[in-house]
């Protein structure tokens, strides 16, 4: 099937995210829709789905004219799409997911589960996505949930299927594992729209590039462009990939972590014995695949969490008791993995989330009162020098882009004086020009001394900042190394592999248990 | 040999041992749940001096049940034995998990409610002494409305409608089916009245909640008071003319219907199957919406819209309209739950004749986590508690202001101390409103 868009605009307001775009999807190709975030990539997605009408041009299929008012109509024009945030109802199974607006009955409209379960089972042995069909949705990995999506768009016949950022939630191996998928699905005749920023994704599966910058194609590019040149068409300017610093001077022990261990409110243990040090004037990196233990050992490092057994202390003083307040004023900075839920609060301003963990402080309160002359000074200063693109300081978090909140995050974290800076994924789903920015105010801030702890999922990220990296799995740190060793290397601890000593101690535990 | 074990041992990094949080927490809730049983069943057991208790299996004394006698204080033990036991496995962690937990756990229950009974009724001095009745049909005849209400709740609330505006469609559905029955003199067609009045404030709902997206949970309080004030208001306007009044508030009550051979099982079957018709069609409706939900494509849709409605949109479902046909559906019941007030029961309509009865339907929609049979054991234990209620008012052995608070305390303890944590569909009281 062949999908052409011809000039595709869709204007809210005044405001114009897609403007006259054309593109065409051949039958069989993988076309990259390269762009950074807010870019207008997702809008013009969901028009071709149906989600938004267009307010000029027109979308043909096999050159016929066609006209999807919803979603129903593009499902049956053969158009499927994986959505960024999932469209899975948690508390379903696979199989009523899979089924869910299409169902299979026994007639009178009773659902007929077998047969459904049936079908997951043929496409995903078909297309080798091994899924359970019985098994419950909220409690499959995100990998996993992004498989279920998947056969859910195959289920309805789709031809050209859209993948709308689908390794922003991936780790590593999950990434490799799509891939492979998306050529499977290429080989047997479905098109691929792959919608992302992540340069070496696109490199590594299209067929075609067109980049997109806002709101405009901007040009096509073949596959083997060099990386630098894909970058500056998408951002518009050079960019440099590489984060420029000196060797680290390292300092005294600041944060000395002593058998953490966390026990999850299910009852599994999450973190088992974790003993590191950050020293002063130093990154350490925690490398590892998402859900082994990084999310709970951070949190207990900040009081979010208590540690159910062992001691973090801050220049030798326990802090492991303390709340976030008491962890936060004792000198730790906190950039937060998921800043939507943790970071900062929506509906409130620039202003008023430049402040949010300060506002105790003299500086910005007397007693009761904010001062809000000084709050705004701060707001003006912190937007000049993190360069945080926003209509006003008085608009919401809401309205700025993913890598904007997350300089606001920054800029917060980087106003007061910090031992320590705990940063977990701190680039997740922001863009390639802040993403540059905020490496080098993170290195700026290991050189004047502080302790820096970078959690991340991306071995890139972890290679451009570390000085030294440790490896988590499984709730444990399975080795720390320095950043001069082997990516393979790297990946077989972060997938388990490592001395045989550890592992026997772990299983002689779990059988005393 | 077991010295140089721990002699070697101890060096070695050994984790600690943690205890999973959530059971401890399990452990702590139960322990202190039946401390306090244990207690109150120890003071029921020594409050008693005199032990002689009569009971009837019947509801009241007939030529077939007659009152028999029975040492209270020997059973008032017997409760304070079972709750001691499972105090001692919940102490020691060994309380069971699973059916047998559940079985224990209303074993417990129903031996501090003998336990309770016998204190209420022992002791009660010379003269007239009232008889322990059995608490079956009683507690059927108040669950009927409950069950039908909750489950208009649960039909709402899982297509991601709040529906606070139960206890609005019993008023409107009782006072629609007096009105409906008086007019054709006949009972039946008073349960087609209920219906339509249940139907029609759950179109005020829909319209108000899916249309202009109004807060759900003021909106359902509004609906209550404009049922309550619109029911006044039109009883108000019959005239007291005998004459007249019989046309419009003088209905016929449904009659009894025995189903043979199931009636006649000792103990429950005359309460269970000799009843009105709208209990048994109360029977139906629970099996019928809990089919209707797990069952058939309407139900997955449903349950789909209440929980992920963005989801159902993106695979072609239209939101509302399921919305809709949910809303709508749950007036059915509401309604029938209605009329049980008026053709049901005592007949004539009176000013907020349910008496907030919607509002403990609600509670059961929660309490039973959202689904149709947990609803309905709510509601069947909330019937229980009222109808133990009106039975021990009749002994003066607790204030009857203090015994209006019995059935609600009840519901905190056993909400407490065995729902736990319960989570309601993720999109409940969220309007869909497409970008």
């Amino acid at each position: 099937m062949k999908l052409e868009m011809r000039g595709l605009t869709r204007r809210f307001g005044s405001f114009t995210a897609n403007d006259h775009i054309d593109l065409t999807i051949e039958p069989g190709e993988i076309h990259c829709l390269l762009g950074e975030n807010g870019a207008g990539k997702s809008t013009l997605m969901n028009m071709l789905y149906g989600l938004l009408e267009p307010t000029e041009g027109e979308i043909l299929v096999d050159g016929e004219p066609a006209d999807f008012d919803t979603p129903g109509d593009a499902i049956a024009a053969g158009i499927g799409m994986v959505h960024q945030h999932f469209m899975l109802v948690p508390v379903f199974t696979v199989a009523e997911n899979v089924m869910l607006g299409r169902e299979q009955t026994r007639g009178l409209g009773i659902l007929d589960r077998g047969k459904a379960a049936e079908l997951v089972r043929e496409l995903s042995t078909r297309y080798k996505l091994a899924v359970d069909p019985t098994a419950l949705v909220e409690n499959l990995p995100v990998g996993v949930q992004q498989r279920v999506e998947i056969i859910k768009a195959l289920a309805n016949e789709a031809k050209v299927l859209i993948l709308d950022e689908p390794t922003a939630v991936l780790t590593p191996q999950e990434i490799d594992e799509l891939m492979d998928i998306m050529r499977a699905l290429k080989k047997q005749g479905t098109s691929i729209v792959f919608i992302t920023h992540k340069l070496r994704e696109v490199k590594a599966v299209g067929d075609k590039i067109t980049v997109i910058r806002r709101g405009k194609v901007v040009g096509t590019a073949s596959p083997d462009a060099p990386e630098a040149e894909l970058a500056e068409m998408m951002v518009g300017r050079a960019v440099n990939l590489t984060v420029g610093k000196e060797p680290p001077k390292v300092g005294k022990p600041v944060l000395e972590v002593n058998g953490v261990t966390v026990v999850d409110d299910r009852g599994t243990t999450v973190v088992r014995d974790v003993s590191f040090d950050a020293r002063g004037g130093e990154v350490l990196g925690i490398a590892g695949v998402q859900g082994n233990g990084q999310t709970e050992l951070i949190k207990s490092l900040l009081g979010i969490i208590r540690p159910d057994a062992g001691k973090v202390l801050l220049e030798g003083q326990d802090i492991s008791r303390h709340g976030p307040k008491d962890s936060l004023e004792a000198g730790i900075g906190y950039i937060p993995e998921d800043r939507a839920h943790d970071g900062y609060v929506s509906s409130f301003s620039v202003r008023e989330n430049l402040v949010l963990d300060l506002y105790r402080r003299n500086d910005f309160s007397r007693g009761a009162a904010l001062k809000l002359d000084a709050i705004e000074k701060n707001a003006k200063a912190r937007i000049e020098e993190f360069d945080i693109r926003t209509e006003n300081m008085n608009s919401s978090l809401a309205s700025l882009s993913g890598g904007n909140q997350q300089k606001v995050v920054v800029a917060r974290e980087f106003s007061r004086p910090l031992k320590v800076l705990i940063a977990s994924q701190p680039t997740r789903g922001v863009d390639v020009g802040s993403i540059e920015f905020i490496h080098k105010r993170i290195i700026e801030e290991r050189d004047r001394g502080t302790a820096v702890i970078i959690v991340s999922t991306e071995l890139d990220e972890i290679y451009a900042l570390s000085d030294r990296i440790a490896v988590m799995y499984d709730g444990r740190i399975v080795g720390t190394v320095t950043p001069d060793i082997p990516r393979e290397q790297i990946g077989l601890l972060m997938a388990g592999a490592h001395d045989g000593h550890e592992t026997q101690a772990h299983e002689t535990q779990g059988g005393a248990a | 040999m077991s010295t140089t074990a721990t002699a070697t041992a101890a060096p070695e990094t050994q984790p600690t041992r943690i205890r999973e949080r959530s059971d401890v927490h399990r452990q702590i809730r139960l322990v202190v749940t039946f401390a306090i049983a244990t207690a109150l069943c120890i003071f029921f057991a020594l409050a008693v001096d005199d032990p002689n208790v009569r009971y009837i299996l019947g509801e009241r004394v007939t030529k077939e049940f007659q009152p028999k006698d029975l040492n209270g204080s020997w059973v008032a033990w017997l409760a304070v034995a079972v709750s001691a036991v499972a105090l001692v496995l919940a102490a020691v962690n060994r309380f069971p998990r699973g059916a047998a937990g559940v079985v224990l756990g209303v074993l417990v229950g129903l031996m501090f409610y003998l336990g309770f009974l016998m204190w209420v009724y022992a002791d009660q001095g010379e003269g007239f002494t009232a008889a322990i009745t059995n608490p079956i049909p009683g507690t059927i005849r108040i669950a009927t409305p409950l069950v039908l209400g909750a489950l208009a709740g649960v039909l709402c609330e899982r297509a991601g409608v709040i529906n606070i505006a139960i206890e609005g469609q019993f008023l409107a559905g009782a006072f629609f089916a007096a009105i409906a029955a008086s007019l054709a003199f006949q009972p039946y067609t008073g349960l087609l009245g209920g219906i339509l009045a249940g139907v029609g404030i759950a179109a005020l709902l829909g319209v108000f909640a899916l249309r202009y997206q109004v807060n759900q949970v003021v909106l359902g309080v509004v609906l209550v008071a404009l049922a309550s004030g619109l029911t006044s208001f039109l009883l108000g306007q019959i005239p007291g003319d005998p004459d007249v009044k019989q046309y419009f508030n003088e209905p016929p009550t449904l009659p009894q219907l025995r189903i043979p051979g199931l009636a006649d099982i000792p103990v429950v079957g005359a309460a269970l199957f000799d009843q009105t018709v709208l209990v048994y069609l109360m029977y139906l409706s629970v099996a019928l919406v809990t089919f209707l939900l797990y069952q058939t494509r309407w139900g997955l849709r449903v349950r789909s819209v209440g929980e992920h409605p963005k989801a159902a949109d993106t695979v072609g479902i239209k939101v509302n309209r399921t919305r809709w046909q949910a809303v709508l559906l749950g007036g059915v019941f509401a309604g029938l739950g209605g009329a049980y007030y008026t053709v049901g029961s005592t007949g004539a309509f009176d000013r907020d004749v349910s008496a907030g009865t919607g509002f403990i339907a609600l509670a059961a929609v929660i309490m039973g986590r959202w689904h149709p049979l947990g609803a309905t054991a709510a509601a069947v234990f909330f019937g229980f508690m009222l109808n133990l209620q009106t039975q021990i008012s009749f002994v003066d052995k607790l204030p009857s202001e203090l015994l209006g608070a019995v059935p609600y305390l009840a519901t905190i303890i056993a909400v407490a101390g065995f729902v736990g944590r319960v989570r309601p569909p993720a999109a409940d009281g969220e309007p869909y409103v497409k970008s």
